[in-house]
């Protein structure tokens, strides 16, 4: 029977959201070959604990390493312990998060095994046995179909795209036996500073993005009060103008140069729109778009528009989302 | 100190794309083309650590068609000292692109190799660690901050929700992304210095190209936007449609 390796991820023992996901885009393919869906999770002791809970996505097995050399991403042990196993099974295909770690991660791999990857999959499909990858390329600007003539077909995904579905299966997990050596790893995670604890941009849901029609980053509470009353699953992004100007860290700016984002929900405040700033929320599912320019080319993708001073608006949209939250 | 930094040629961010009738690739026609913007970060990082040290060198390589020397001039007039040309066809299979470039890179003796984070146009986000897998060498991606000490580098990497401060032996592969730093723009004394850098053009060999493009299309329209109103009184009507329409409140 033909099977699938997802590649779950962890940090500091505890599994990533994106985990689930990967879970469910390996059942995706795995359903379209008649095959069975494999993980693996490599982390600190304990870590085993938490993978078997990855069943209930649809994995049939759980591989796990565990090791306190795992508990911060080590690029080389990860390396090792994903084209081991992939050397020791036969895999239709080998799908991998498109988050940091599995962008890092994936192409190592790929190099090691001489195999070719199709990166940021948004769509996967099975048609006559073959896995057709959709993956978004010239910043949005098109979708390409593409089809690796390889065997594992190795994949990133894009995260949000592929909503966890629960799906049980045994999820029996095993250890998995490869000698890591810690020792020969030349590249070390020091430390991880932690920004911020909630959800990150590129992964939220709900995103709350402001521009320079923000004004000044004084301003800021206004989105951040926004943020609060849409709930944890909200993240602030900025466009670049506001990250040039400093408002704001890179890391939360969304275009060409920054994240990609594929929310359920983008709102855009005072952002004029630009090709760049477009290329990074395509995958959004609604847009809404306040800008007191009725001409500004956001209103042109936004689903619904607002045209308006956002120091007027934004205030009563909190205000008006947090009476909706309180009735529940 | 020796700095080798990979660029690509792409179309221009804000161009508009067209599908050529193959359906398969991009109308290259009367489409503007500048090096990929992540890229000129890596420029910028390079030229700026050889600054710092008062010595090295910058060497620019792209692998291309013969307009990609285009590129290798704009990065020599930004400030790199020489340029490769690997002339070849270039795929959506980086593991060929990967291939190419490394066997270049593996007699070079840099001390550095600097990646954009993607391609703006491929957007694969992998030729850069498949570079540094074939060589053996470590690798850092998505680096936002380099620093240089006695063969070693301190950076720090994005991940979700805040930064990594990794450290790798050198010599050493990074990936770089947007940091403190612009790309500079090339002045017109570096543009006419570009002119006398030397620029070597070698032949390619990136090996089979595994990635078949099935079909390129257009990203699905967007439902032509509705504007639901004007000022603060347009909100309850909003709040309206993402509850009961869009079904995301
Ligand atoms: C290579 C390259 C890469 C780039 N990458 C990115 C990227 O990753 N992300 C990105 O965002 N940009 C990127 N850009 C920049 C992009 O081209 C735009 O310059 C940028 O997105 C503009 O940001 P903005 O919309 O905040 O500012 P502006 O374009 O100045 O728009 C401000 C908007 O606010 C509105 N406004 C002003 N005051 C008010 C008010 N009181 N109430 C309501 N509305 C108001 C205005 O009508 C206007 O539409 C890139 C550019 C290049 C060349
Ligand atoms: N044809 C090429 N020539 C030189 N460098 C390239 C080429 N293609 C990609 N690269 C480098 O690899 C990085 C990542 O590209 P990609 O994996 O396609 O997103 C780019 O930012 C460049 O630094």
């Amino acid at each position: 029977m033909p099977k699938v390796l997802a590649v779950a991820e962890q940090r500091d023992g505890a599994l990533r959201g994106v985990s689930a996901e990967v879970v469910t885009a390996a059942r995706v393919v795995a359903d379209g070959v008649g095959g069975e869906v494999d993980v693996v999770v490599a982390g600190p002791p304990g870590v085993a604990g938490e993978a078997g809970g990855l069943g209930r996505y649809g994995a049939e097995r759980v591989w796990v390493v565990e090791s306190d050399a795992l508990r911060l991403y080590s690029p080389e042990g990860m390396t090792e312990i994903v084209a081991e196993l992939i050397r020791g099974q036969d895999y239709y295909a080998v799908l991998f998060p498109g988050s940091a770690l599995g962008k890092d991660l994936a192409p190592r791999v790929a190099a090691r095994l001489e195999l070719p990857l199709a990166g940021d999959a948004v769509g996967l499909a099975v048609e006559d046995g073959e896995l057709v990858v959709t993956r978004p390329v010239y910043g949005g600007r098109a979708m390409a179909e593409v089809v690796l003539e390889a065997e594992p077909r190795l994949v990133t995904v894009r995260p949000n795209m592929f909503r966890p579905e629960e799906r049980p299966a045994a999820g029996s997990v095993e250890r998995l036996d490869v000698g890591i050596r810690p020792e020969s790893w030349r590249v070390r995670v020091r430390e991880v500073v932690t920004e911020h604890t909630h959800v990150d941009v590129a992964e939220a849901p709900i995103v709350v993005s402001g521009g320079r029609g923000m004004k000044g980053p004084e301003n800021w509470h206004l989105l951040e009060e926004l943020c609060m009353a849409l709930g944890p699953q909200c993240a602030l992004g900025a466009s670049r103008a506001v990250v040039d100007a400093g408002w704001r860290p890179h890391s939360e700016q969304v275009g060409q140069t920054g994240k990609t984002v594929s929310p359920q929900l983008y709102i855009a405040v005072g952002i004029s729109g630009a090709m760049q700033h477009l290329a990074g929320i395509r995958g959004a599912r609604t847009i809404v778009a306040i800008n007191k320019d009725p001409d500004a080319p956001i209103f042109k993708v936004a689903t619904y528009g607002i045209v308006g001073d956002v120091l007027e608006v934004l205030p009563r949209l909190t205000e008006e989302i947090r009476k909706l939250r309180a009735a529940g | 100190m020796r700095i080798v930094v990979c660029v690509k040629r792409v179309p221009d961010t804000e161009a508009r794309i067209r599908i050529a009738e193959s359906r398969t690739a991009v109308d290259p026609a009367g489409l503007k083309y500048i090096v990929s913007p992540y890229d000129e970060y890596a420029v910028e990082t390079a030229l700026r650590l050889k600054e710092a040290r008062g010595e090295g060198e910058v060497v620019a390589v792209t692998v291309g068609d013969a307009a990609a020397g285009e590129s290798l001039r704009a990065v020599l007039a930004m400030g790199a000292d020489r340029g490769v040309l690997l002339r070849g066809e270039t795929t959506m299979d980086g593991l060929a692109t990967a291939r190419a470039l490394a066997a270049e890179l593996g007699g070079a003796q840099a001390d550095l190799i600097l990646f954009g984070l993607k391609a703006a146009d491929d957007e694969q986000q992998q030729v850069g660690p498949m570079v540094a897998e074939l060589l053996g060498l470590p690798c850092v991606t998505a680096v936002a901050e380099v620093e240089v000490g006695d063969g070693q580098v301190v950076c720090r990497r994005e991940v979700e929700g805040g930064v990594e401060v990794v450290e790798s032996p050198l010599p050493a592969v990074l990936t770089i992304t947007k940091g403190k730093f612009e790309p500079r723009y090339a002045s017109l004394k570096g543009i006419m210095a570009a002119k006398k850098k030397p620029l070597e053009e070698k032949e390619a060999r990136p090996g089979p190209n595994r990635v078949r493009v099935r079909a390129l299309r257009y990203p699905p329209e967007r439902q032509p936007g509705r504007i639901v109103g004007t000022g603060p009184e347009a909100v309850p009507e909003l709040v309206r449609l993402l509850r009961e329409e869009a079904k995301v409140l």
